[in-house]
């Protein structure tokens, strides 16, 4: 079975600040991390190699910093990575694109895993986009998957409903965060990821026709939050009366 | 050609109200697309359309494939520019799908959609909550979702003119099939409504205590219980109409409680609007205090009772 997980680097949002001034928000010097979700792809991965043996090729299209993600990645049990440097100009339409051509060339492929929506943009756009260039069926917000070998059952959490849907390969699956818990590679795996490849592709190695974004981003606007902070933390009966207070204070109570 | 498009009724209502605006601006037409039987054809047309495509298929249940199949057959055959879909979870991946036949931009969970020095503009939450991105279309076609709520339904004209088609779309059948639909069990609640909500999180050891946050929500008259997402998600404790966040529903009531809620990022993004927010958790560094006007330091299992009992008190 090959399996190809597509990861993205992301910034860790609960690190960002927003500039008091320009009330926009502050990347710079934000940690970076693998997206949530695409950890729970890659767990779900192994677990079908567990099963079926086989391949798992990490993909990311990202700056070069991005290879010390797929470490993480190799050493939780994928068996190669592929970076391709990040354009200068991207978007959706441009990532999706470049991801799919990326798949193709990698050739062999039985199931892509992409996280539901990455935890910085959360556009949701990049599984089903991938699925439909590559024109193979598309299984969203898995929250189950059972691997055969000639197929794959999976279950769609919808929240009104759940879907069970059944597909032959290849097929793109995005996967909740609730799918699985991602395990945390040993001390072992870690050094023994240090000697698996990670490939370097480029935009152009990979796509035929020069991607041009469709859509531009005019601002970013931070939204600050500001609150009272007024926290009563002695003798409970003391700040249960407080918050009554307080709240018939602000007519909020009726 | 302006079109609309969703799996649901009343979303296509709201879409409608979007719909008609734009296609004003851009001096276009409105269509409204229904994939299957003709149920709301006259309601649409009532709240705004100028034409209903009615796409016939022996197709019953939703593929993204398929439908994504019939929707390039409609957009192809009405000519249309401005797609907007709506935000539910077939809408985005019906959409995003779509958006890579077409070689289109997409926009998916739009707050506000407009047109700036003629060019459609669209804003959507980012970094979790952390910011607003305002992003714009170089190229038609465009495509957008919409969150429910956003837009409310214009009100019914019954003298609004517009005419039914009906067309047939070749559809590649997808290789995949559904086995199986389970519809989950959900209490109606509409959180997007409440003007008070108490929310409960981990911090809740069973689901039995629950009926501590729907004792307070009783006598807040607020009756609404909110939740995090492990609660709905993980646990299901709780149906998904509850669930709070950047994945779940939106809110702004006038009063929000969260209780055992740890306030990360990600359940702020769907609360931060509130009017007042108060806090509940025996952790004095949670989070969910930064984002708070009031906050109780303690046991929620001591807290929330004394707290109920004080307000009908106070409030008789
Ligand atoms: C005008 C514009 C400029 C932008 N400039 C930048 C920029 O400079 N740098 C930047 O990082 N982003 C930039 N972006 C955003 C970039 O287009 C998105 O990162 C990308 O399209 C993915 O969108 P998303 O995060 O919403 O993915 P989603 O669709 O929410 O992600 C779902 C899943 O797709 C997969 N996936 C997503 N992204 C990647 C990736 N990069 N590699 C591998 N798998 C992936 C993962 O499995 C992920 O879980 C820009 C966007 C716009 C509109
Ligand atoms: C892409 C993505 C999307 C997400 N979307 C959402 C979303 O829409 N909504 C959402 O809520 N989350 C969402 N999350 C998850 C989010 O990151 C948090 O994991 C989640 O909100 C935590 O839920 P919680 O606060 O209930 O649980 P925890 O983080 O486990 O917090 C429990 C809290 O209860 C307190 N506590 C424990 N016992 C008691 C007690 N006896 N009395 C008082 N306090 C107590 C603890 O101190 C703690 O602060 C998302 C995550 C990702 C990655």
């Amino acid at each position: 079975m090959n399996i190809i997980v597509c990861a993205k680097q992301v910034v860790d949002v609960s690190e960002i600040k927003v500039d008091p001034n320009t009330n926009k928000p502050i990347l710079a010097g934000v940690p970076q991390k693998i997206s949530d979700i695409d950890k729970n792809a890659m767990e779900e991965a192994i677990k079908i190699k567990e099963k079926h043996s086989g391949k798992i090729t990490a993909l990311t299209v990202g700056p070069a910093d991005a290879k010390e993600r797929i470490k993480e990645l190799l050493a939780m049990g994928a068996d190669e990575g592929i970076l391709i440097a990040q354009p200068e100009k991207l978007d959706y339409y441009v990532l999706s694109n470049i991801l799919a051509a990326a798949i193709k060339k990698i050739g062999e492929y039985d199931i892509i895993l992409c996280g539901e929506a990455s935890i910085d943009l959360f556009s949701g756009q990049i599984g089903p986009r991938i699925a439909g260039l590559l024109n193979i069926p598309q299984i969203t917000y898995a929250q189950d998957i059972t691997a055969e070998k000639e197929k794959v059952v999976s279950e769609r959490n919808l929240g009104d409903k759940a879907v069970t849907i059944e597909s032959s390969f290849p097929v793109m699956i995005t996967v909740t965060k609730e799918i699985n818990e991602p395990r945390l590679p040993s001390l072992m795996q870690i050094l023994a990821a240090a000697n698996k490849p990670i490939h370097d592709w480029s935009a152009e190695d990979v796509a035929s026709e020069k991607l041009e974004p469709k859509i531009t981003t005019v601002d970013i606007k931070g939204v600050p939050m500001e609150r009272k902070n007024v926290i009563y933390q002695n003798d409970i009966d003391e700040s249960v009366g407080k918050l009554v207070d307080s709240l018939i204070k602000e007519g909020v109570l009726r | 050609m302006v079109l609309v498009y969703s799996d649901d009724h009343k979303l296509t209502l709201e879409l409608l109200n979007k719909g008609s605006e734009l296609a004003r601006e851009l001096n276009k037409s409105l269509t409204a697309v229904i994939i299957g039987k003709d149920e709301f054809s006259k309601d649409y047309i009532a709240h705004g359309a100028d034409k209903v495509v009615i796409a016939e298929t022996e197709l019953n249940q939703f593929k993204a494939e398929e439908y994504t199949d019939i929707l390039e057959g409609v957009i192809k055959e009405t000519g249309s520019e401005t797609i907007l879909i709506s935000s539910n979870k077939n809408g985005k991946e019906l959409a995003s799908r779509l958006a890579a036949k077409f070689k289109a931009g997409c926009i998916t969970d739009c707050t506000n959609v407009y047109l700036k020095d003629k060019k459609l503009t669209a804003e959507r939450i980012v970094y979790s909550g952390n910011a607003v991105a305002v992003e714009q279309f170089n190229t038609i076609p465009q495509i957008v979702t919409i969150p429910s709520k956003v837009f409310d339904p214009l009100p019914k004209d019954e003298k609004h003119k517009g005419e039914v088609i009906k067309k047939k779309i070749d559809v590649q059948k997808s290789s995949s099939k559904i086995l199986k639909v389970q519809e989950m069990k959900t209490e109606g609640v509409n959180v997007e409504d409440a003007e008070i909500i108490v929310s409960c999180g981990r911090g809740f050891k069973n689901k039995e205590d629950i009926k501590l946050v729907s004792e307070l929500a009783d006598v807040l008259k607020g009756r609404t219980v909110g939740c995090s997402r492990p609660i709905a998600a993980d646990l299901k404790w709780l149906s998904e109409d509850h669930w709070i966040g950047l994945s779940g529903h939106k809110v702004k009531p006038k009063l929000y409680i969260a209780a055992g809620i740890s306030g990360q990022i990600q359940h702020i993004a769907g609360m931060r609007d509130s009017g007042v927010i108060v806090a509940i958790n025996k952790d004095p560094e949670a989070l969910i205090f930064k984002s708070a006007d009031y906050g109780i330091v303690g046991d929620l299992y001591e807290v929330l009772p004394k707290l109920t009992d004080a307000i009908k008190t106070k409030m008789g």
